[in-house]
């Protein structure tokens, strides 16, 4: 199991920061799942054994938590709020925009591995409504025009 | 193809900001350095940054927080605590080590306020974890962000390491001999974290599930120390108090609601954003003057005042003062600043049912009466706004909402209550135009409605 330096040094700082190792899990499964693209076998096997807990106890937590997964996603998590201020501006539609456009439902995945499609829940962006997530990047005051410019512009760096 | 996030870009990458905007009756308090260029700490330093931090180390600690007790700065996360008064509960002695622990997990529908602040001012957030420390007597305070803002979370850590850089974190803190250590916390996703007991939980590792009270935070906290638990916006408020005054801060707001606070309009307005008012300024205004009225020419329909856990107001409960005892006695609660606006295109139903769905989705089912209830609601709702529903169901969601009041270690079930209640109470006739087969009146003609 090889993670980047970054993550590594990343994680022994965090150690030091709490009494108990497990208290680092929470964002280490985060960072892991950004590096690797989904939090496998393997990764919960190695920082299950790094954090002193089971495997299962890794899982529990994991399973709490709506950001992580335990199965790949594409290269693109396109995340479209439709929570009520979303709603309100047009959050259902651009989800409908994404299933026609993308070809896919809810946490479906395209067949070019590109976009992954999520419905999410509130996301922080009430005011610059409706929004749209892509991994981390925010995407506000879409509309479904500007939505389209925004997939072809990941669809584009995605094949480069 | 698997998806492989590159943090090293993330770090380097130039955010597109969330746009401000501005009114003249704002009062920038918190907000005084946005856009300012103060996530650079040189900068920060020169907007008078880590001066009030300087004064609380030359104060008595129990004057810090008679200090913010009389500010009437009360919790902006939602709860509306006095926050001088919560620190006043921290015990003077203690075997084990006190924290500090801002809560950043900024998740309730409707809120989008501490985002502004860490990306536009972080080390005022820094700062007020230091005074609080500094007041309870804790060396160790953590900043806990929630996972969706990762590039709040990369301002925030470059932040702590410029304050760590400049020795104003570590040891000996401005040479007062006061040890001092922040340290920053990310989230993965989960609304219900950002309850106190469940934001604890999480910073240890484990799934975000409530704990039970008594034992208070302020006694039993992290690791099982005491631990004092504020917002963001309440702590990144707490150096202008020290700087400016209490009786300064008391007096921008209304009486025993002090100072102001970050306003997230949204919905259906001509000028949505984030605005800095003085608590007691009125909704109405608020709506019409500040956010520009309703668009499209439509009319105004209904207002969530303060998140999606908070009742809903109708037209004619608008006209009021905009703090925290004002809005409870009109029935709701001024809750964590989200004022969500619902012109009359709006269907009622559809919003209950869409707010009740986010709570289905965030009960953690850790207490029955929540989890079976957000569900069940969930369902009625589905089927009602499908034209499914019968008279007798309208009565029934008022009841199961009810019994699910109180009933729960967390206020999650108390969130998903509230409002159900009244938007049948306040709408009821909206809820009979959906009876017995009848398509929702919103919906556009030929609309597929989900099937249950």
């Amino acid at each position: 199991m090889k993670f980047s330096d970054e993550f590594e040094s990343r994680f022994a700082e965090m150690l030091t920061h709490y009494p108990t190792k497990r208290s680092a899990l929470v964002p280490t499964l985060l960072y892991a799942q950004d590096e690797i693209g989904h939090l496998s076998d393997e990764v919960i096997a190695e920082l299950a054994r790094r954090v002193d807990l089971t495997e299962l106890e890794v899982r529990n937590v994991i399973s709490y938590y709506s950001m992580l997964t335990t199965k790949p996603r594409g290269k693109y998590n396109v995340q479209v709020c439709t929570n009520i201020a979303c709603m309100l501006r047009g959050g259902e539609e651009l989800l409908d925009h994404c299933k026609k456009k993308l070809d896919v439902g809810h946490k479906g995945t395209t067949g070019d591995g590109m976009f992954t499609l999520e419905e999410v829940e509130c996301i922080g962006a009430c005011s610059w409504a409706p929004a749209v997530q892509v991994n981390y990047d925010f995407h506000e005051n879409l509309t479904t025009d500007k939505l389209d410019k925004v997939l072809d512009e990941y669809k584009k760096k995605g094949t480069q | 193809m698997a998806a492989r996030i590159n943090n090293q870009e993330i770090n380097n990458q130039q955010f597109q900001m969330a746009s401000l905007v501005s009114h003249p009756d704002e009062v920038k308090v918190v907000s005084r350095r946005f856009g300012q260029g103060a996530t650079d700490i040189d900068r920060y330093l020169a907007l008078d940054g880590y001066k009030a931090v300087q004064k609380a180390l030359s104060m008595k600690p129990d004057d810090i927080i008679t200090q913010v007790k009389e500010s009437g700065l009360r919790g902006r996360g939602g709860a509306g605590f006095n926050a001088g008064l919560k620190w006043s509960f921290v015990p003077k002695q203690s075997a084990k080590p006190k924290y500090i622990l801002c809560n950043g997990d900024e998740s309730e529908p409707g809120t989008c306020k501490d985002r502004l602040i860490f990306e536009h001012d972080p080390h005022s957030v820094i700062e007020g974890v230091m005074i609080a420390g500094i007041a309870v007597g804790s060396h160790t305070g953590y900043i806990y962000i929630r996972g969706e803002y990762r590039y709040l979370s990369v301002i925030m850590q470059k932040a702590i390491r410029d304050a760590y850089a400049k020795g104003f974190l570590g040891k000996n803190i401005f040479g007062s001999g006061y040890d001092f250590d922040v340290y920053w916390h990310g989230g993965a996703g989960a609304y219900e974290v950002g309850e106190e007991s469940a934001l604890m939980e999480s910073l240890e590792g484990k799934r975000g599930i409530p704990r039970i009270r008594p034992p208070f935070p302020a006694v039993v906290g992290l690791w099982g120390g005491p631990t004092v638990i504020n917002n963001a916006e309440t702590l990144a408020s707490v150096p202008h108090i020290i700087l400016g005054g209490a009786d300064w801060y008391a007096k921008l707001g209304t009486p025993k609601n002090g100072g102001t606070r970050l306003f997230c309009l949204s919905g259906h307005l001509v000028k949505p954003g984030v605005y800095e008012l003085p608590m007691g300024y009125n909704l109405k205004k608020m709506i019409y003057e500040v956010g520009g009225g309703i668009p499209n020419g439509r009319a105004l329909k209904a207002v969530v005042p303060g998140g999606s856990s908070t009742p809903v107001l109708t037209v004619d409960e608008i006209d009021i003062p905009m703090d925290f005892d004002s809005v409870g006695k009109a029935g709701s609660m001024l809750g964590s600043g989200g004022v969500v606006v619902l012109d009359d295109t709006t269907c009622i139903v559809k919003f209950a049912l869409r707010t009740m769905k986010f709570y289905r989705h965030e009960s953690c089912g850790w207490c029955i009466p929540c989890r079976e209830g957000t569900d069940w609601l969930e369902k009625t709702l589905t089927r009602f706004h499908n034209g499914g529903g019968l008279k007798k169901d309208i009565d029934n969601i008022q009841y199961l909402a009810e019994n699910m009041l109180g009933r729960t270690f967390c206020p999650l079930g108390d969130a998903a209550a509230m409002p159900t209640i009244a938007f049948v109470k306040k709408f009821r006739k909206e809820f009979e135009d959906h009876l017995e087969g009848r398509p929702c009146p919103f919906e556009k003609a030929g609309a597929e409605l989900a099937a249950v």
